[in-house]
């Protein structure tokens, strides 16, 4: 058992180190939402009013609404550039370190998402601690509560991102994920707009959204904010997240991870 | 024991035959010379090795154990340095390391005292806090080889490891390896295509378009051809119109 845990803890630590040593991401992970906040938020905050809708208890302004959004929007861009290091590493060799391991394979792919995740997490917080000065104070219990909402989601994105990357060839190609995966997933969810506003400008835009799973990854984190579950959501982004995880280990494989090119 | 057994190996990529039923094995403290002109099959025979492909056909046991039945304990016994460089360049020195002793398990007390020994063997300790980034080639290789030993494996496997060093650097890595095999009854499998690395006494397979075409004691090998171990490997790996071995 202490061969897993300190195999975990050395995944873990090199998500960490490699993230501290590349501080432009860190940077350019909490600039994305910021933007979104302080300039996007406030050019909508006249044109979208939000009424009472669950999980508030009153109008809220537009920056309230969409920080759930705006934090599982670092968590999906970072569960798809997890998948980006997974492309990365598997043309750098350096995938081929991590299956030389002994432990099962299925085990060390769980660390990495699991890694990835919680790398995901510091900059959430980051996030909503910035969000925090600006002015958009959820409840601290709220803060708190959110924590597991958030790993799920994450884990759940870092799973579709590994999943995703098992289908991708070449470096090159993850171009297509940004256009075919990323920005539909965002943009038809609840991120950004109440889906009764979505309802009101297409009915089948709004069915869309309603079946997307980041819908219901932001209303889960949403709910949890305000000391709410949200019950469906939570058991749908359970379910998705073990759907992919099972997923993205019975279709990794090795030898498109180990070597290109035969010798 | 054997440290390597290889037995009966075949591997194909779709229609193309990449290994054909290959077959040899490696005694404990041996230095064997996996010779192959390119595209031979040495880094198809690397990955099945070191399990990064599912074997076809065939069986390996590394110290014992079959890498399809008791692929953990197989592992175990195997180190191993890629031809392509699989270090993390942001990463200093011994944070590498300590990442690979952590893939392999090892406690943390286990891991200081392995990366200590292992560092002060490749001559490396002054440079743990160095990034790689700023290490030349040969110093890198080092400290593959360093990671490659961490979890104190009987068997070394470096596929064309000396790719891209100057001469003295390649010399150096391959004097250093025997160094370490007479010295720890290690096992080594270097493959390359380079004959001045092969020594008289070395074990010898010649791999050519998957099939091994001569397997033995490099003198003895080289005595049966004329005496000239670059017209034994010329020989044997001619080109043909039909794609089998000359």
């Amino acid at each position: 058992m202490n061969a897993y845990w300190q195999c975990l803890r050395g995944i873990v630590l090199r998500e960490w180190l490699r993230f501290v040593l590349q501080r432009t991401r860190f940077l350019s992970a909490l600039v994305r939402p910021l933007l979104w906040l302080v300039v996007f938020a406030a050019g909508f905050r006249a044109a979208l009013g939000i009424s009472v809708i669950e999980p508030y208890d009153t109008y809220i302004p537009y920056e309230v609404y969409i920080i759930p959004g705006l934090a599982c929007m670092i968590l999906l861009f970072n569960g798809m550039q997890g998948s980006l290091a997974m492309v990365y590493d598997r043309e750098m060799g350096s995938m081929r370190v991590l299956l030389t391991s002994p432990l099962p394979r299925t085990f060390l792919l769980c660390s990495k998402l699991l890694a990835t995740a919680l790398i995901s997490l510091l900059q959430v917080y980051g996030f909503l601690a910035i969000a925090w000065v600006y002015g958009v104070q959820p409840p601290a219990m709220g803060l708190l509560l959110a924590l597991p909402a958030l790993l799920l989601v994450a884990l759940m994105l870092s799973a579709l991102g590994l999943l995703l990357s098992n289908g991708i060839r070449q470096l090159e190609n993850f171009a297509g994920v940004m256009n075919f995966v990323i920005f539909p997933l965002f943009f038809l969810s609840s991120a950004l707009y109440p889906l009764w506003k979505m309802r009101d400008a297409s009915q089948w835009l709004y069915w869309l959204c309603a079946v997307n799973p980041f819908t219901h990854a932001v209303e889960l984190v949403r709910f949890a904010l305000y000391e709410r579950l949200a019950g469906l959501a939570l058991a749908i982004c359970l379910g998705l997240t073990v759907l992919f995880t099972l997923l993205a280990v019975l279709t990794f494989n090795p030898q498109h991870a180990a070597l290109r090119k035969p010798g | 024991m054997n440290a390597l057994t290889v037995q009966d190996l075949s591997f194909a990529y779709g229609p193309c035959q990449a290994l054909c039923e290959v077959g040899f094995s490696l005694a404990p403290g041996r230095f064997a010379a996996l010779l192959g002109p390119n595209g031979a099959g040495k880094s198809t025979l690397i990955a099945l090795l070191t399990r990064l492909y599912h074997l076809q056909r065939g069986e390996i046991h590394v110290g014992g154990h079959s890498l399809r039945d008791a692929p953990r304990a197989a592992l175990k016994q195997l180190g191993v340095v890629f031809q392509q460089s699989t270090l993390d360049l942001e990463l200093s020195v011994e944070q590498n390391l300590r990442y690979h002793a952590a893939l392999h398990g090892l406690s943390r007390r286990h891991t200081d005292l392995r990366v200590e020994a292992e560092l002060a063997r490749q001559g490396l300790s002054e440079r743990r806090r160095e990034k790689v980034r700023a290490l030349n080639g040969g110093h890198r290789r080092r400290v593959e080889i360093a990671r490659a030993l961490l979890h104190e494996p009987r068997l070394l496997l470096l596929d064309e490891a000396s790719v891209g060093l100057d001469p003295a650097s390649r010399l150096g890595l391959n004097q250093h390896v025997r160094q370490l095999c007479r010295e720890h009854d290690l096992s080594v499998l270097w493959t390359t295509h380079l004959l001045d690395e092969v020594h008289a006494d070395d074990a010898l397979m010649i791999l050519h378009q998957g099939r091994l075409v001569a397997s033995g004691q490099v003198d003895a090998l080289v005595q049966e051809h004329d005496g000239d171990l670059g017209r034994l490997f010329a020989g044997l790996t001619r080109p043909t119109a039909t794609g089998a071995p000359a």
